[in-house]
């Protein structure tokens, strides 16, 4: 265990003590405690790793999980492993200060908020640090599920839970593909860990497998990070709480679909279907989500859109440095990497700026009790701290100087303008529609932030829209977006101050396959007057021209529907779904016993005669029967004995002479075991036969007197075949098993115990040391279905419908 | 279950003293097991039944004053117990469930072998006696709420 390892466990560790803290300090609120961990996490992954990462240097170590499937817990830390880190846990703390303030110690379960939240975290963590791809897998499928519980933190209304299941079942079914992508990739290569699967991105790459892995690891990707169409569940999710949208929904888990994209980058980049899949998803996600965020009459919702966009900016780009890996002159490769560089600043300057907003619009809902821009106006004077930073960062993502902003939009311009000269991918003359798209969702980028901002700070201020008196948020509300707001202008100011040791580590652990040795690239607020200087004052224009018409345009008909219309595939999806599954369950569930074993029994026959006239199984009875023909007296004595007692059940009228005949059969079946010299069985055999009268004698009692079944003769016949069927089955199956055994000679698994048990496991008990050693996890299994069985008998008993329910 | 309210005093002294026996071999076969016949299934059971004839010979408010634990929390206790036993293995680099034994000289007793197998078969043992309890309890409960109503 390395200290990555416990980087990524101590949230899940903490998590285990947050419910104590609030019963032996009620006083004091949770969060104060939880802001150790992010605090404590950021403080040391930057003093151990910084120096190292600035070097270009990376670490990876591993403990054995499941070694023979090749699932260790390996961890590995380069550059964008770094930059995302320390991105959680920088932005952890802030958010979980920020919580701090915003959810009342009283009226909230802030236990559960808090477990949560560092389950997230550890998640994140876990996914952004992992080596092994089922390791990634299962990190990913927990921030998945600790998102629907916070979206669904305030279940008891409908529409979080809504949110909750929506985002659960889009970002778990594209998990689902990427774990199958992963699997084609194990494939491809034979192993698990990334490092690894990179060193043989050759053989990949030339593999029949190549683009459906591709496919599948993108469709994860891509439904984590809300790329057209599976975004539609982000704007539902921000029925949570809004740290959570800030910290979640902005800043890190939809993240992590850009992490994935980055990270694969030099295992599938460099082909054409990479770079234009992730291209045009990327482009028409930004586009898409501009033009919906305008239409937004609720501030977390235009900031939702507006997230939606800005990471389809950033997945273009990724799709734009992907190029690089394929172009061999250094001069391109150098271009295209310039793409790379920009992702990852707009990552960093996303989350400064979005996040900082998140908080902002939490803020203004706090204070003002309602986020809808009709009724908001006028609040510049009121709260002029939350304004500052409100205009600072919406500055930012509108692309105005000198915010850090600016300089990626003007950077991103660059590249979208330089990937039309591509001289390979089928990129011809109609590519200058690349940077118009591009544009153009920039113009309604800046559309919406003026709106917001005009809608909520300008204008006249209504008492009448309030429900309480509006005033400016306390100071500890306001410290964490003042710090992103403030990172945001230094960012804008000084945006090389992360060259070094974040951005150009992450863009040459992006791009390892490469020829040239990449140089930090310089970033800087003035470019000269190129042609990208020239598109942002168009955007700028445009936009602001744009926006002294809302009058007008807010009165189309278009701008009324703000619901995405991709939401009518997702709800009409649900709706056939739950319509199948209940067709389904209606046709075998009958809630009639007799039709429940005639499944299973029918199923069993069938599967055994297949199985055995596949394998000629049937051929051997003669044989079987002729080797039984040497049995002593007494075991006729005791096999008649079971024979009757069987046979004379279906007569008995009485349930007391019933239970006690079944007795008989279940006596008979353990004088067989001593027979056969199995006393352990026969123990088990003889106490469950016990028990299970007495269960029985309970049950009974509750059961009224039994009465002649009045069944026609047709359903009785079924019966009795059904019945008859299995026996004879069951029957040649043990005689052909027999006659099998003495046949071929197999070495009976018993042997390996009979050798083993004293050495070991210590033991002379040969079932014992089985059970509890050599299937110690069987049993622990088992033990554990017998106490879900022991909890569903409550359920069943106390729970069970007493007639006149809705069902 | 039906609780004898008859008062019949042999057949309540018989059960009794039958279940200390009962409940006397159960132990015997829970520390047996890894050895003789035995083990945590098959004496979780045998308490099982032990326990079964206090409840049949006092009603169960009387036997609860005696037995103060609650079944399913049973249960929990013994899962985590051989869950727990199982993860002795992450600490000495093994696999999960790795049981380990060794032979031990006590004074008096002599060389006696101590496992890890067997507080993992204590916890199953746990989890036997809690689960056919919990079972028999809960189906004998439900008819008294009947019987009241």
């Amino acid at each position: 265990m390395s200290l990555l390892h416990w980087i990524i466990l101590i949230p899940f560790l903490a998590a285990v003590f947050v419910p104590l803290l609030g019963r032996v300090f009620p006083r004091v609120h949770t969060g104060w405690f939880v802001l150790f961990v992010p605090l404590t996490l950021v403080v040391v992954s930057w003093v151990s790793y910084s120096s190292l990462i600035a070097d270009g240097e990376s670490m990876l170590h591993t403990v054995p999980w499941v070694p023979m499937l090749d699932i260790n817990f390996s961890v590995y830390i380069d550059g964008l492993s770094f930059l995302f880190l320390l991105l959680i846990t920088g932005i952890g703390a802030l958010v979980v200060l920020y919580s701090i303030y915003y959810l009342d110690k009283k009226k909230e379960r802030l236990q559960n908020f808090y477990v949560y939240l560092l389950m997230f975290i550890g998640a994140m963590l876990g996914v952004v640090l992992s080596d092994n791809l089922i390791v990634l897998y299962a990190f990913w499928e927990l921030t998945s599920l600790a998102s629907t519980l916070l979206i669904g933190f305030w279940f008891i209304r409908k529409k979080p839970m809504f949110g909750a299941q929506k985002s659960m079942l889009i970002t778990v079914f594209g998990g689902f593909a990427m774990l199958v992508g992963f699997m084609l990739l194990y494939i491809m290569t034979g192993t698990f860990s990334i490092r690894e699967i990179i060193g043989e991105a050759d053989v990949i790459m030339d593999h029949a497998l190549f683009l459906p892995a591709m496919i599948l690891v993108l469709l994860g990707a891509f439904t984590k990070s809300v790329q057209f169409p599976f975004h539609i569940w982000l704007p539902d999710a921000m029925e949570a709480p809004t740290p959570v949208s800030a910290y979640l929904h902005s800043a890190t888990m939809v993240k992590a679909g850009i992490y994935l994209v980055a990270r694969m980058m030099p295992i599938f980049g460099g082909s054409a279907e990479w770079f234009w899949i992730i291209l045009i998803t990327g482009l028409f996600t930004m586009f898409w989500g501009a033009i919906s965020a305008v239409r937004q009459k609720d501030l977390k919702a235009i900031l939702a859109f507006s997230t939606v966009s800005q990471l389809g900016l950033i997945m273009s780009l990724l799709g734009v440095g992907s190029a690089a890996l394929y172009a061999q002159d250094p001069e391109l490769e150098m271009m295209y990497a310039g793409a790379i560089v920009t992702a990852m600043f707009h990552l960093i300057n996303h989350s400064t700026f979005k996040g900082s907003l998140f908080m902002v619009a939490g803020i203004i809902d706090h204070e003002t009790g309602t986020r809808t821009l009709y009724k908001l106006g006028g609040l510049m004077t009121i709260m002029p701290v939350t304004f500052t930073v409100s205009a600072v960062g919406l500055a930012a993502m509108a692309g105005i100087p000198p915010f850090n902003g600016f300089i990626s939009k003007e950077m991103f311009f660059a590249n979208m303008i330089e990937v039309t000269d591509l001289p390979f991918f089928g990129m011809g003359d109609w590519s200058i529609i690349i940077p118009m798209i591009a544009w153009i969702a920039s113009i309604f980028t800046f559309i919406y932030c003026a709106y917001m901002f005009y809608k909520t700070f300008m204008g006249k201020y209504d008492r009448a829209n309030y429900w309480v008196d509006v005033h400016e948020a306390s100071p500890g509300l306001l410290v964490s977006p003042i710090l992103l707001g403030g990172l945001v202008i230094i960012l804008g100011l000084f945006p090389n101050i992360l060259t070094n040791v974040l951005i150009h580590p992450s863009v040459t652990s992006i791009l390892t396959g490469i020829s040239v040795e990449l140089e930090p690239y310089s970033l800087t607020l003035w470019h000269g007057f190129e042609i990208e200087l020239f598109m942002s004052i168009g955007v700028v224009a445009v936009g602001v021209i744009a926006f002294l018409y809302h009058n007008k345009w807010t009165e189309w008909e278009i701008y009324s529907k703000d619901r995405d219309v991709v939401n009518i595939f997702y709800d009409q999806g649900i709706g056939k779904l739950q319509d199948g599954s209940q067709w389904i369950t209606r046709l075998q569930m009958t809630g009639r016993l007799r039709d429940y074993f005639v499944y299973m029994l029918v199923f069993i026959v069938m599967l055994l005669a297949v199985t055995m006239w596949r394998s000629g199984s049937f051929q051997d009875l003669p044989e079987g029967i002729a080797s039984t023909m040497d049995t002593p007296l007494y075991m006729y004595v005791v096999m008649f004995t079971l024979v009757g007692a069987a046979a004379v059940l279906p007569f008995i009228k009485s349930r007391i002479t019933f239970i006690i005949t079944i007795g008989v059969l279940g006596l008979m079946v353990a004088l067989f075991f001593t027979i056969f010299s199995a006393p352990d069985l026969a123990l088990t055999q003889l106490l469950v036969e016990t028990v299970l009268l007495i269960v029985l004698m309970l049950a009974f009692r509750h059961l009224p007197e039994m009465t002649t079944e009045t069944e026609n003769r047709s359903y009785n016949t079924v019966n009795v075949l059904i019945a008859a069927s299995v026996g004879a089955l069951v029957t040649m199956l043990s005689i052909s098993a027999y006659a099998l055994r003495l046949d071929l000679d197999f070495t009976a698994i018993s042997d390996y115990f009979i050798e083993n048990a004293v050495p070991l496991g210590g033991g002379y008990n040969i079932v014992n040391v089985t059970l509890v050693d050599f299937r110690g996890f069987d049993t622990v299994l088992e033990a554990l279905v017998l106490g879900i069985v022991a909890l569903a008998i409550i359920m069943l008993v106390k729970h069970r419908f007493k007639g006149g329910e809705d069902i | 279950m039906k609780y004898s309210r008859s008062h019949d005093v042999m057949q309540q002294v018989l059960l009794i003293t039958t279940s200390y026996f009962v409940l006397a071999f159960s132990l015997y076969f829970l520390f047996a097991g890894h050895n003789n016949p035995g083990g945590g299934f098959i004496g979780g059971l045998t308490t099982a039944c032990a326990l079964a004839f206090i409840y049949l010979v006092f009603d169960r408010d009387k036997a609860n004053e005696y037995i103060r634990f609650t079944f399913p929390g049973l249960i929990s206790i013994g899962l985590v117990l051989s869950l727990g036993t199982g993860a002795i293995g992450f600490f000495t680099n093994d696999a999960y469930l790795t049981q380990y034994f060794d032979y031990f000289d006590f004074p008096f007793f002599g060389e006696i072998e101590l496992t890890t197998a067997l507080p993992f078969d204590l916890g199953i043992y746990f989890v036997v006696v809690g689960a056919a309890m919990v079972i028999m309890l809960q189906i004998a409960g439900d008819e008294e709420e009947e019987d009241e109503n």
